[in-house]
């Protein structure tokens, strides 16, 4: 474990990993729980989009992507709103344009940036003193957020007419969520990959949700599984050479299935989700 | 607000959705204490009237005055509570706890943040004691009894202390013995704590025992008044027919 933490990039690596997955964690209970999961993997699309168009304009990808990110997200709660679209068909047409526009400008600039390979599968071992920076203050600027808005969000999820009435401004919370799930897909980019961003929002809030008695429970459940799939993650790259990312998901694709299993279990044990008929 | 005000004030009020008519010139006052069974068949619009009074809606034309201030400028959203239609068919996986949902009903009265201290606490089992569910606090809401469900959800709508409380259909899908206990309670909190009920429903039981005001309608108001002119009105005998005397018979 020394031996792990004296390596400068394993100590960058650990640090990003982990902001990034509790706060994907942390929004991930709020996403699935409002039937808006797939929001993430259409963001991180977009971001793709947005890499490309950063890396072709020879500008820093980071901010660019985060802009086309933030604007998308926006972009899809207006669709929802004005066209009447349901929710994932919102997702799926702004996704498949930002993922449209980066093959196109990919396939203009001539080649297959090697940069490029890094944002779709992560490069967390390679983040440089920076980019530890930019995706620990984004990450502890979108948990500052949300609790904050804690009571709201947490309202908005479980009943939003009855937010309303309560007062509380549900379009704009819905905005504000969109923008947080923008900028963490962006900055978890590095970590686990444009393609598997997605995973780290939907899987340990899913896995959560299979034990936690308590909204306050399913966001700690969702935090500790999503850090310790991506310890787990980080360990098994330094000791076993295995990429990142892949074993990140993996490890929480377990956990989520060990879970889903006791469920039964610990339903006998009177502290499952029990199932009203 | 003068005490002799209607507490809400509905005047010419009309929607239309798609061109379609939904409510076509509705007025009515509801007064301090009165307890209102809003009734009318599938798709008269009692819902969406509720959802005017209560802001979600915008009106096509006319006005709601509610506890002395327009609709659209209402401020004092921790005097109404309100227990929505679908609260009976929540989702029963949602990791939500009994103390949870009722703490969500403080929201209207906090400023932000509205992180939650030791006296909403003590609102919180306050509420839950009225509902003479405190027992069961910790426990996540979808483990609970459709019966015991809708008493959070009243917890939740009261914890604030309102002036008025608004139900929509809130015993749908819940069986005839805890039908009876929860309007029991509504009852309660109506003639003893002096709360305003406007309820939604299609259970006539309730009207022969509980109300004191009847509004009937079907787009348009049909009827607005006290339990006995309703029960008075031919226009009503003629509409309920063989339920009549199950209507009207104060038991």
């Amino acid at each position: 474990m020394e031996d792990f933490l004296s390596y400068g990039f394993m100590q960058r690596a650990f640090l990003a990993g982990v902001g990034v997955s509790v706060t994907c964690a942390v929004l991930g209970v709020f996403l699935v729980l409002k039937k808006d999961a797939m929001i993430g993997h259409g963001l991180s699309h977009v971001t793709f989009g947005g890499v490309a168009l950063g890396l072709v304009l020879y500008v820093a990808p980071l901010p660019v992507a985060l802009g086309v990110a933030i604007l998308s997200a926006l972009g899809i709660l207006k669709l929802k709103e004005r066209a009447g679209l349901y929710g994932d068909t919102a997702i799926g047409i702004i996704s498949s344009l930002g993922m449209a526009l980066g093959i196109f400008l990919v396939s203009l600039a001539g080649s297959f940036n090697l940069d490029l390979f890094g944002y779709l599968f992560g490069s967390v071992l390679a983040i440089d003193a920076g980019e530890v920076w930019v995706a620990f203050l984004l990450a502890l600027a979108v948990l500052i957020t949300v609790a904050f808005f804690y009571q709201d969000f947490f309202f908005l999820t479980f009943d939003p007419e009855s937010a309303r009435v309560s007062g509380v401004r549900v379009r704009r919370l819905d905005a504000l969520l969109a923008v947080l799930t923008a900028v963490t897909v962006v900055m978890g980019m590095k970590v686990v990959g444009i393609l598997l961003i997605s995973a780290l929002l939907i899987i340990p809030a899913a896995a959560a949700l299979q034990i936690a008695g308590s909204f306050k429970q399913a966001l700690v459940f969702s935090a500790v599984l999503a850090v310790i799939s991506t310890v787990s993650g980080l360990l098994a790259a330094f000791f076993f050479d295995w990429p990142p990312s892949g074993t990140i998901v993996l490890v929480s694709g377990i956990l989520f299935l060990l879970l889903f299993a006791a469920r039964p279990w610990l339903k006998r044990q009177g502290t499952g989700r029990r199932f009203q008929p | 607000m003068d005490r002799s005000d209607p507490l809400i004030s509905v005047e010419n009020l009309s929607f239309q959705i798609n061109g379609l008519e939904v409510l076509r010139n509705i007025s009515f006052a509801i007064s301090p204490g009165d307890f209102v069974a809003l009734i009318g068949p599938n798709g008269s619009g009692k819902t969406t009237l509720i959802r005017i009074i209560l802001g979600i809606l915008k009106p096509t034309g006319g006005r709601v005055v509610i506890l002395g201030e327009e609709m659209n400028e209402f401020s004092q959203r921790g005097r109404i509570g309100y227990v929505p239609q679908k609260a009976t068919h929540m989702d029963p996986y949602f990791p939500a706890s009994v103390r949870e949902v009722v703490a969500m009903g403080l929201l209207s009265q906090k400023r932000f943040p509205r992180f939650l201290n030791r006296q909403d606490e003590a609102l919180i089992d306050g509420a839950l004691e009225q509902v003479d569910m405190k027992a069961l606090k910790s426990r996540r809401i979808g483990e609970l009894s459709g019966g015991q469900q809708q008493r959070v959800f009243i917890a939740r709508a009261i914890v604030n202390g309102p002036d008025v409380l608004f139900l929509d259909e809130p015993t749908a899908g819940v069986d005839a013995e805890t039908q009876a206990h929860f309007y029991e309670m509504l009852a309660a909190l109506n003639q003893e704590k002096g709360l305003t009920i406007v309820l939604i429903t299609h259970d006539i039981g309730v009207i022969s025992k509980h109300v004191n005001k009847v509004a009937c309608l079907n787009q348009r108001l049909f009827f607005h008044g006290t339990h006995e002119d309703f029960c008075n009105s031919s226009m009503v005998q003629e509409l309920l027919k063989g339920e009549h005397h199950l209507v009207c018979h104060r038991h």
